[in-house]
């Protein structure tokens, strides 16, 4: 899925929670004052939380007094009054639908689509459709369902059913190779195990489930509010919710304590989003009580769906017809903030609500190599039905010369003398018993397909990913968080990475803005930088006895500050002044004051959901426009220490084709005022240029120099509206506003309608600076061969600057701009292109190469992508270094990557951290998401979560490189251990008539890949280093093999399978021919095989093993120990045949001198390959290892080697 | 896998556990060591091989194969019709000439050839609660087609493997001198005690109309019926041999034994091989020449490979550890691509 985001629009940013500081960082702005720290708050942000409404309560009751209300003209509402008919019939944000995810809220709801809920009367809603009750059950099993359904669960897995065929082939009387018990042994094991995990996950739930299922929620019956378990709440109820409570369902707001129906709800729960969010009850439910007049109508809404950003509904109530929107419905799983109350009908309960909808588990991918592996699985496959083949045909052929003797021959006997009439006895004739042979022959070799090697893989990377998420490297200590794992199955992906695709904001950057400069009326004023100098006092306001502050600093222009101050007259200061008022006016950021350890001062937080408007408003209060309270009808500002009250008579929000927002105020002066504020490109068309020519003039050049400097910029506009064209606005916005059928559009169309012929007011440069060592990652991915590629949404000339301010580009660089506005320029730019990067090809060939660096933005890339050119770009695009990408939309991110993706082999991760990364995130191979400021959407989707870009070089460059080649070495060792047992059984089963018969007894069999070499290859592939985290990131080029598929190919399987064929057939044929002619019993020599084999395969890891710890030692040791004891308990059972036969042989030398035999002999060719390799042919691991363990020797001496010191942020800083 | 939705919002413990950086040993394959260990294998294995050698090369052994030649001229044609008429007089006298000094005890083997005893049909067909206890006397579900007579009463010892017991007997003498054969402790002590009742005595052995090789005396219980224990041990290859009994007096060079042989058993209806085996033993076991050659080829190769890779280590020398060798210092271009 897609979401359409507007760029200028993230997501909110969490306030900083009480009792946790922010970091003291020389680069941020510090708070004016710490938030406190007392004990009467101190852990507990919900304590502050309900302050913060008695705060604003205070204020309130402060207005209604009178006392201290400064509103110049206390008529101005009357009077508003009268130029709009009813001031509250246009209401803030309720009207103008958000459709910011909206594919759901575009279409509209017919009949058959919709649920029905009467409101109040939930028999009749619940009397023709039957919705689910509250009660929720993410527990899977009942007492008695347990058993049943995790086994049929379980056995889902392909790998599971393999056991059971093998388990019932072998109970059939024919093919019994094992007995009962030991058949059903690996099945049971697996299923316990699995079973026993399933259990308990499950056990937790249902105890949650309880926990949920009985909180108490207060439910509308005969006209009183009582209380009633969350679990018997029904749909169509009416129910109570007070501040900090929890949502019991998704309800639909009628009414709140705020007289015009205002909410605030956090959605931490929901989407981990922590700032407050605003609901809105409708007008024409808020005003009723009901517990006495109770609201009696419909809601007509959609059936239930996973979008927690769309809700789509009308309502009917006393015959009039009222759309809802998202912002009307408080959904399952938030909190009640700041409101003391809010009264609501259910809409979804139970499993219906969204958030159970959405509880689904993380993506479900599956890894580069295990797609390989399943390749020589297949391969393996196939050498099982070959041997099989010749076991059985060969025993066909066996049986045919001897056709005359079996009949009487004392080891066969085919016939019965027992009864009177002599007949075969066991014997269907040749082919029923080549037959026969053949599926018996897959029971006693089923382990060469590693089943256990899945259960294994499961348990490796569970372990890897564990020790992901305690690396302290990967934890963010700004936002206290650590890495998250999602995608299990992906581990080792991280170690094959080609190309990297980066959102830049949020991701390269800190998307922590502030307002660094602004040009008003064409004049440019830029903030000092020293904080010092600018004077902070004036910026805070008195409210009664109290100084209330805004929480962050603003560096300011003390020219701009002395002009608003002391410039009266002036005209200038005009625009000053309205630019101001706009910043502080037209945005939907709502100021919450917090306490602080002084009883008399105060901070107001600005929350919203734009960290852009955050920054603007928190500008406008440093210059003394100080935004005290928002209600969705008015706005309180501190005008330079005069408060005023302007009413919001209409608000236009962000919508991603405008690209701009407004607001209608109704100013003190009883002036109606339009303030739109929107990005560069879509302002200047809405423009009126011919009335103020240079003043654009110069604004654009102004523009054109802040995003050099890699600023975001937003330009705001004004117009004042006649008496005619408000109502005129009115009356389109009314009917816009309750229609039915694309609502959202006709809304768009009057907003763009009234957005026309501004007066230009100025411009505004924030500035998001780059997060901690952004270069320096970008700097060691680019060294270990992955390709960066930043796809952004801001201007070329911004991102361009960013890029070179990330050392993604670099002035030796030569670049390539494809900037073209139709499909055949597109083509004469691209063929350019290709011709230029041919140039630079041939130019390796000769001598240093000169980067490139291609720069393409995204109407570009719509002809392109649109225009079969994709093939030209994708050839250009790979022949570059850098790819950068501005301007382009959330689709077409997910386009850039799957570009690069289907036409190449190569792994693509893309790392975001907004909705609008969402796309490309699920389209990568590998997504990771940067839990920051941008809410959580990213991180949902993604596979790995993180707090900081620079992560990113640990996480690929250490764990990516440690997890593919811990995996890949698990996985061939894995083929290999199984393989050479079962060729030790083939070897012998030639050398029993093919009949089938094991020397190794069938419980060594059973333990084998269960007891006597599991742990071992878990261990390593979870703990084993080939090379420190210190010389991975020092030699970012190591990370190579993974992308080389140097661990894991065709040919180390190849080889490998040699190998295992040497060694199997060293472990047979030493005893073999040892005890050729020697009255050794079947027993003697199967514990030779056994243990000669164990140990062999455990040597052979010990052998490939780089580190050493105690816990490998005891894990490898430990298993041939354990081996040796099962062997030893085994032979001392006195009703199996093999009785005492270890301790007979273990008497021999015979018996030592073979094991050692075993030993050398079957490592000799694998000793003495890897040893003439590492010296004479080194790969580059090796000598990574050699200079770990040279120290700092060579760094010292050779000086004229280029040792690219590159040690990755974050790298070491434990 | 389910996970709880939560923010993670832990601190990463901090050990060297978790951090992965437990202290370890991290050997490396330099020359001194991949030498050190070449060396030091072939300096183990060729005084071992040397003298597994020389031990197997002392085991003084004397193989007779006398399935064929115990057979009388004229019913070599047919030696089935010859092994299966209980009329004819089988015995057949055989001699032997000590070529060494034989230093007592001197095993007595039997040695079938061609003889599956490890064939699964076979192994299976046995009851092991029959053999050891009373109780288990009518266990004989897995012993089909020898499990009961057809009368339906059980067969004690139950099963091919006893059925087919070998039945060949050897007498021994020099110069008419009868040379006593100990048949006592043949068996494996464990098998005596634990295996093989003494409280099951043979019923219905033998008693069908096919018989499949020797008979037990139903008076003695099975844990001293030896023959049968060593016997129902059944053997890895088809090839095997098994204590037939001991000569506890030495043999002088030159002297020449006359091996008496009641020539039963039938080996004919499989062209399965017999042989008779005087043995002594040594550390190593028997007569086998096998490991001493293995051991010094493998001594040798480790030798060499070591002297190869002196040889190569001088001709082509390479410092270990130095960053000039990384694929991307020789090639400069080599990782950007």
């Amino acid at each position: 899925m897609a979401f359409v985001r507007p760029l200028l629009d993230p997501s909110p940013r969490p306030p900083p929670v009480p009792g946790s500081l922010p970091p003291p960082s020389a680069d941020l702005p510090r708070p004016i004052a710490e938030p406190p720290i007392g004990s009467d708050l101190s852990q507990n942000p919900f304590d502050s939380s309900s302050r913060l409404s008695n705060a604003s309560a205070r204020l309130r009751v402060d207005y209604n007094s009178g006392d201290r209300v400064l509103f110049p003209e206390p008529g101005s509402a009357d009077s508003f009054r009268r130029v709009s008919g009813s001031r509250t019939a246009v209401r803030h944000g309720s009207g103008a639908e958000s459709d910011r995810f909206g594919v759901a809220s575009l279409r509209e709801i017919s009949d058959e689509d919709a649920r029905f809920v009467y409101i109040g009367d939930p028999a009749r809603t619940n009397e023709r459709f039957q919705f689910t009750g509250n009660s929720i059950r993410t527990g899977k099993y009942s007492v008695f369902t347990f058993i049943p359904r995790n086994l049929f669960e379980q056995f889902h897995r392909v790998a599971y059913i393999y056991f059971l065929i093998i388990a019932i082939l072998n109970q059939l009387p024919q093919l019994a190779v094992f007995s009962r018990e030991a058949s059903i042994m690996p099945l049971a094991f697996v299923l316990l195990v699995t079973a026993v995990k399933d259990g308990y996950e499950d056990w937790r739930r249902h105890r949650a489930d309880r926990i949920e299922n009985n909180r108490t929620a207060y439910v509308l019956s005969d006209g009183e509010f009582g209380p009633k378990l969350w679990k018997d709440v029904r749909v169509g109820e009416i129910i109570r919710v007070r501040s900090n409570e929890s949502l019991p369902c998704d309800m639909v707001l009628l009414s709140t304590s705020d007289p015009t129906g205002v909410a605030y709800v956090q959605t931490i729960n929901l989407d981990g989003e922590s700032n407050l969010k605003t609901r809105y009850a409708k007008q024409e439910t808020l005003s009723k009580v009901p517990e006495k007049d109770p609201v009696t109508g419909v809601i007509r809404c959609e059936q239930p769906n996973r979008n927690i950003y769309g809700f789509h509904a009308n309502m009917d109530i006393q015959g009039k017809k009222v759309s809802l929107g998202a912002s009307n419905i408080v959904l399952r799983g938030c909190e009640i903030k700041n409101t003391a109350w809010v009264v609501g009908v259910a809409v979804y309960a139970g499993r219906e609500t969204k958030v159970m909808l959405n509880s689904s588990g993380a993506p479900s991918k599956r890894s580069r190599l295990e797609t390989h592996m399943n390749r020589e699985t297949m391969l393996l496959a196939f050498i099982l039905v070959a041997m099989c083949s010749i076991v059985s045909i060969f025993a066909g052929i066996w049986l045919r010369n001897h056709k005359d003797e079996l009949d009487y021959s004392p080891y066969f006997r085919k016939k019965d003398f027992s009864e009177k009439e002599e007949e075969n006895y066991n014997y269907d004739g040749i082919g029923a018993e080549v037959a026969y042979r053949f599926l018996m022959s897959i029971i006693v070799f089923q382990i060469m397909i590693p089943i256990s090697l899945y259960i294994s893989m499961e348990l490796v990377r569970l372990g890897q990913a564990y020790l992901m998420i305690q690396d302290r490297n990967l934890f963010d200590e700004t936002t206290n968080s650590r890495l998250q794992c999602r995608a299990l199955n992906i581990n080792e992906d991280l170690g094959q990475i080609k190309y990297v695709f980066s959102d830049k904001t949020g991701t390269l950057t800190q998307n922590k803005m502030e307002f660094q400069c602004a040009s008003i009326s064409g004049v440019d004023y830029q903030a000092e930088m020293d904080p010092l100098s600018a004077d902070h006092a004036d910026c805070s306001v008195r409210v009664g006895d109290q100084f209330w502050r805004p929480k962050m600093r603003v560096n300011v222009n003390t020219d701009l500050v002395k002009l608003l101050r002391s410039g009266h007259g002036r005209e200038e200061r005009k625009y000053v002044y309205d630019f101001f008022l706009a910043l502080s006016a037209c945005n939907t950021i709502v100021p919450i004051v917090v306490d602080t350890a002084d009883e008399n001062s105060k901070l107001i937080d600005y929350q919203g959901e734009s960290p852009d408007e955050q920054a603007l408003v928190y500008a406008a209060a440093a210059y003394g426009f100080v935004l005290v309270e928002r209600t969705s009808g008015h706005i309180v500002v501190d005008i330079l220490g005069n408060r005023q009250r302007f009413d919001i008579l209409g608000l236009h929000e962000f919508d991603s084709d405008r690209k701009r927002m407004s607001v209608i105020v109704g100013c003190p002066d009883k002036t109606v005022k339009l303030f739109v504020k929107g990005a560069d490109n879509s302002m200047l068309g809405v423009l009126e240029e011919s009335l103020d020519l240079d003043v654009v003039q110069a604004t654009k050049n102004h523009l054109h120099a802040y995003s050099s400097l890699g600023l975001r910029t937003l330009v705001v506009g004004i117009r004042e509206l006649t008496g005619g064209e408000f109502h005129e606005w009115k009356s389109s916005y009314e009917r816009a506003s309750t229609t039915l059928f694309g609502r959202s559009k006709a809304l768009r169309l009057v907003a763009s309608n009234v957005e026309s012929h501004l007066h230009i007011l100025g411009a505004s440069g924030i500035e998001d600076k780059l997060q901690d060592g952004v270069p320096e990652a970008i700097e060691s991915l680019r060294e270990a061969g992955i390709k960066v590629w930043v796809l952004t949404g801001d201007k070329q000339e911004t991102a361009i600057s960013i890029g070179f301010s990330c050392k993604l580009l670099t002035t030796n660089m030569d670049q390539i701009v494809i900037n073209s506005h139709s499909k055949e320029a597109c083509r004469r730019s691209l063929e350019d292109a290709m011709a230029m990067s041919r140039k630079h090809l041939q130019m390796v060939h000769d001598a240093g190469r000169i980067s490139l660096a291609l720069i393409i933005d995204g109407t570009s890339l719509v002809h392109i992508l649109e225009n079969e050119l994709e093939e030209e770009l994708f050839k250009v695009a790979t022949a570059c270094d850098v790819v950068l990408c501005c301007r382009v939309a959330p689709l077409q991110k997910a386009g850039i990557v799957s570009l690069i993706k289907s036409r190449t082999e190569d792994m693509t991760l893309a790392i975001g951290d907004g909705a609008n990364d969402v796309s490309m995130i699920q389209m990568a191979d590998v997504g990771i998401g940067i839990s920051g400021q941008e809410g959580r959407q990213a991180v949902m989707a993604s596979d790995f979560a993180m707090g900081q870009f620079r992560f990113l070089v640990p996480l690929l460059l250490v764990h990516g490189h440690w997890n593919y080649q811990r995996m890949s070495y698990m996985i061939v060792y894995n083929f290999y251990r199984n393989a050479v047992f079962v060729f030790v059984l083939f070897w012998y089963i030639l050398y029993t008539g093919f009949s089938l018969s094991t020397a190794i007894t069938e419980w060594s069999s059973v333990l084998y890949s269960i007891i006597y070499t599991a742990l071992p290859t878990i261990v390593v592939g979870i703990l084993d280093k080939d090379l420190s985290r210190k010389t991975l990131l020092k030699y970012p080029q190591l990370y190579g093999a993974g992308q080389r598929e140097e661990g894991y190919n065709l040919n180390v399987f190849l080889l490998t399978m040699v190998d295992t064929i040497w060694q199997s057939a060293a472990i047979y044929f030493i005893p073999y021919l040892a005890y050729r002619n020697s009255t050794v019993d079947g027993s003697s020599i199967g514990n030779i095989w056994t243990l000669g084999v164990v140990i062999l395969v455990n040597v052979h890891l010990a052998m490939d093993l780089f580190r050493w710890t105690w816990i490998s030692h005891v894990v490898i040791w430990g298993c041939i120990v354990a081996t040796w004891i099962c062997v030893i308990v085994i032979d001392s059972l006195p009703f199996l045949p093999g009785f005492w036969a270890i301790y007979h042989v273990m008497g021999t030398a015979l018996f030592w001198l073979c094991l050692l035999g075993i030993l050398v002999v079957g490592m000799i060719p694998r000793f003495a390959l890897k040893s003439f390799r590492g010296y004479f042919f080194p790969s580059d691991i090796r000598i990574g290892r050699e200079l770990e363990k040279a120290g700092g020797y060579y760094e010292a001496v050779a000086g004229s080697i280029e040792m690219r010191p590159v040690v990755g942020a974050g790298g070491a800083r434990s | 896998m389910w996970f709880p939705v939560s923010l993670n919002l832990k601190k990463p413990v901090n050990s060297k556990f978790t951090q992965q950086e437990l202290p370890a040993c991290k050997p490396i394959l330099s020359p001194g060591w991949v030498i050190t260990t070449f060396a030091f294998i072939g300096l183990i294995f060729i005084p071992v091989g040397l003298a597994s050698l020389f031990a197997s090369q002392r085991v003084v052994e004397i193989v007779d194969r006398y399935d064929v030649a115990c057979v009388p001229e004229h019913l070599q044609d047919d030696k089935l019709a010859y092994i299966q008429n209980s009329t004819v007089d089988k015995t057949c006298t055989r001699k032997l000439k000590v070529p060494r000094l034989m230093r007592s005890p001197i095993f007595i083997y039997y040695e079938l050839e061609n003889f599956y005893q490890n064939h699964r049909r076979y192994v299976k067909s046995r009851s092991d609660k029959q053999l050891r206890s009373r109780e288990g006397e009518s266990d004989t579900e897995s012993c089909s087609p020898e499990a009961k007579t057809s009368n339906g009463s059980v067969i004690v010892p139950c099963g091919l493997i006893a059925w087919s017991m070998f039945n060949d007997t050897y007498g021994f003498s020099i110069n008419s001198k009868v040379l006593d054969v100990n048949k006592k402790d043949i068996a494996w002590n464990s098998d005596k005690y634990h295996k093989f009742g003494s409280d099951v005595y043979p019923k219905n052995f033998q008693s069908g109309p096919f018989i499949g090789g020797g008979k037990l005396n139903s008076s003695i219980p099975l844990s001293e019926q030896e023959d049968l224990i060593v016997w129902m041990r059944t053997a890895a290859l088809p090839t095997f041999r098994k204590l037939y009994g001991k000569i506890e007096v030495d043999l002088e060079p030159n002297e020449e034994i006359m091996v008496t042989i009641h020539n039963n058993y039938n080996t004919y209806s499989f062209g399965g091989k017999k042989r008779l085996v005087l043995s002594t033993t040594s550390w190593i076991g028997g007569k086998n020449d096998f490991l001493g050659m293995a051991y010094l080829t493998f001594g040798g190769l480790s030798l060499l490979i070591a002297a190869t890779f002196i040889l190569i280590h001088l001709i082509r020398p390479r410092s270990l550890g130095d960053p000039s060798y990384l694929s991307w210092n020789k090639n400069p271009a080599g990782y950007s691509n």
